[in-house]
């Protein structure tokens, strides 16, 4: 055996297959880190687009909403769960490309971890994710918006923010391994945006006909913003079932998070 | 001690397509062994099943006395795969790429970082380890390429088709890395349209045609079988194609004959005597020669002796039986 080879068995011995598959997945995190070092602008858009939804509801079009107490207070939620909802679209763009590239047969032509691609793809959007709530609630809190919340309902609600957008990121992981092809990523760019919006994100259901307030409260989007809105106080509670917004991201997770890990083990078959 | 590769009727099927069709092959310890076909003969379908990529649909296959299928995780601790197309992380650095590939062999950081740079030293890329590989060339990324499947020394290493599309001086580098590669006994099997790149660096050859092996053996021993060198006459004067060829000596074997080029092409033996005699004959009997090359024979010629179909409908090889 070759000295490297002789390295590797006797850290193999060491480590055991958990240890392993926790050391790939920090590389595969890594990776994803590495990206972004050298894509910052992109980053950066990343980072805007969402603000500007923000701004422009808040501005533009918010003032006339009819909605108890600030629209402001409404809002912020509300975009906060509709940022999450988007992140769908980002996870399903960025494994679609990852798999359309060379370097996944290197990888899968390796001792690594079976899955280790896809942990590093969930904690670097994850934590984009949570950049992206902090620059949010930073901009919310800049244009007038106040959470009358103990830090504990503060930090719950951020909970369920980032609970909802992993459910998104399964889901993401999921479409883009059953559709395969970048073609397919628009389709269901053109899908997740009226999703999004049939939502409490920014207008009340009761401001909407019957039907389509029927449609928007079963949004599993609006459980999670009506129960940040809850959490971070200053709207008014007793909106319904905040235990649904804990309930549907973890329904959602436990159908796509299995489908998402046997499609990708059973790849290129 | 089994061989380092077995495939043992390997079957793939894609669709109505049969891209392997019963595909056997050996390959000693620390030999090269060529696969040699034209584009779309099944190599590249092998070699994905070989290296773990592809699941066959039927018969047995181990490298390092390991079953590619169920025991594919030791088999990935022993190989190293230069894939047809680049298996790189275009966005992210050649020192980057090699550090990542280091980690997940589980080298450590430290060791992953030395052999990084080991590997960039080695393959003349050690200036530009920090540029992003997607604004690498063609040779270079090739060569980043070989040496991330270099990482932990592998026993049995793949290269599919590594020098298609290079120019002619990154082909002599991969050439000469493949050498020295052999020469630390690693077993290596290589895939190739190109006869003369199988025949500088295979031990042995297999010709593969429509997913399975036509023919099989040394390079001399195929040769032997294809009519071996060629020597290539472009003659001034198409009319004289006759009288040149009825001065040939008796030992040339099928000639071809491609008149509209003004040009015949015979197998010789012995390379530089049958130049010779060649153009010592044209000249004493007055038959101008614009050109005379020597030359090995084409995929293509070697494929007309050994399926008796030319791959290429259009080719100009002409059986001399036929054209004279
Ligand atoms: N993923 C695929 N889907 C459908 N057909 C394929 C696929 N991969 C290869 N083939 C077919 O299988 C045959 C062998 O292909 P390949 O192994 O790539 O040949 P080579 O590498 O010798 O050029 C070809 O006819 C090719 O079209
Ligand atoms: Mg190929």
């Amino acid at each position: 055996m070759s000295a490297v080879g002789a390295v590797e068995t006797a850290r193999e011995e060491r480590g055991g297959r958990v240890s392993l598959a926790l050391s790939d997945s920090w590389t595969m995190t890594r990776r994803e880190l590495a990206h972004w070092a050298r894509q910052p602008v992109q980053v950066a858009v990343g980072l805007v687009f969402p603000v500007m939804i923000l701004l422009m509801f808040g501005y533009l079009i918010g003032g006339g909403r009819e909605v108890e107490g600030k629209y402001i207070d409404y809002l912020v939620p509300g975009t906060l769960a509709l940022t999450m909802a988007f992140g769908l679209e980002s996870t399903m763009i960025a494994v679609t490309q990852d798999l359309n590239k060379g370097v996944i047969d290197r990888f899968r032509s390796m001792p690594m971890a079976n899955g280790a691609v896809l942990v590093g793809r969930s904690v670097a959007d994850m934590l984009q994710s949570a950049v992206g709530l902090a620059v949010m609630t930073g901009v919310g809190y800049a244009i007038g918006w106040r959470a009358h919340a103990s830090a504990g309902e503060f930090l719950a609600a951020l909970g369920l923010l980032m609970l909802f957008r992993f459910a998104m990121l399964w889901i993401g992981i999921q479409l883009a391994l059953v559709a395969g092809k970048p073609e397919m990523v628009q389709a269901v760019q053109i899908l997740v945006w009226p999703v999004g919006f049939l939502s409490n994100a920014i207008a009340t259901p009761e401001s909407m006909p019957d039907w389509l307030g029927t449609v928007v409260e079963w949004n599993p989007m609006s459980r999670t913003a009506t129960a940040v809105r809850e959490l971070f106080g200053g709207h008014g509670a007793g909106a319904g079932h905040p235990w649904a917004a804990v309930i549907w991201p973890l329904a959602l997770l436990a159908v796509f998070f299995p489908l998402a890990l046997r499609r990708f083990g059973a790849l290129s078959k | 001690m089994t061989d380092a590769i077995v495939a043992d009727g390997v079957r793939k099927r894609y669709g109505e397509k049969a891209a392997l069709d019963d595909l056997h092959l050996t390959v000693g310890h620390g030999t090269v062994h060529g696969l040699l076909g034209p584009n779309g003969a099944g190599k590249t379908t092998g070699v994905r099943v070989l290296t773990t990529l592809l699941r066959p649909d039927a018969g047995r296959a181990t490298v390092g006395g390991y079953d590619v299928v169920r025991q594919a995780d030791q088999v990935r601790r022993r190989i190293g795969l230069l894939g047809q197309h680049a298996a790189l992380d275009e966005e992210l650095g050649g020192r980057q790429n090699l550090e990542m590939f280091g980690r997940l062999y589980h080298l450590g950081a430290r060791r992953a970082r030395t052999r990084a740079d080991e590997l960039l030293e080695r393959f003349g890329l050690a200036d530009t380890g920090t540029k992003a590989v997607k604004q690498y060339s063609g040779g270079m990324r090739r060569r980043l390429d070989l040496a991330a499947s270099l990482i932990t020394e592998p026993q049995v290493l793949f290269l599919d088709e590594p020098t298609t599309g290079l120019d002619p001086r990154s082909r002599a580098e991969v050439w000469a890395s493949v050498r020295s590669l052999v020469g630390g006994g690693t077993t290596v099997l290589l895939t190739t349209q190109y006869l003369e790149e199988a025949d500088q660096l295979a031990d042995r050859i297999s010709v593969v045609d429509q997913g399975r092996v036509i023919a099989d053996g040394t390079a001399d021993e195929l040769k032997a079988r294809t009519g071996g060198d060629r020597v290539d006459v472009v003659l001034r004067d198409a009319g004289q194609l006759g009288a040149a060829l009825a001065l040939l000596p008796i030992d040339v074997g099928e000639v071809s004959v491609d008149a509209d080029r003004r040009l015949f092409s015979a197998p010789v033996a012995d390379r530089m005597g049958a130049l010779t005699q060649v153009v010592r004959a044209l000249q004493e009997a007055g038959i101008e020669a614009e050109d005379i090359a020597l030359r090995r024979p084409t995929l293509d010629e070697a494929f007309l002796h050994l399926t008796g179909r030319s791959e290429d409908a259009g080719a100009d090889a002409v059986r001399a039986g036929e054209a004279v």
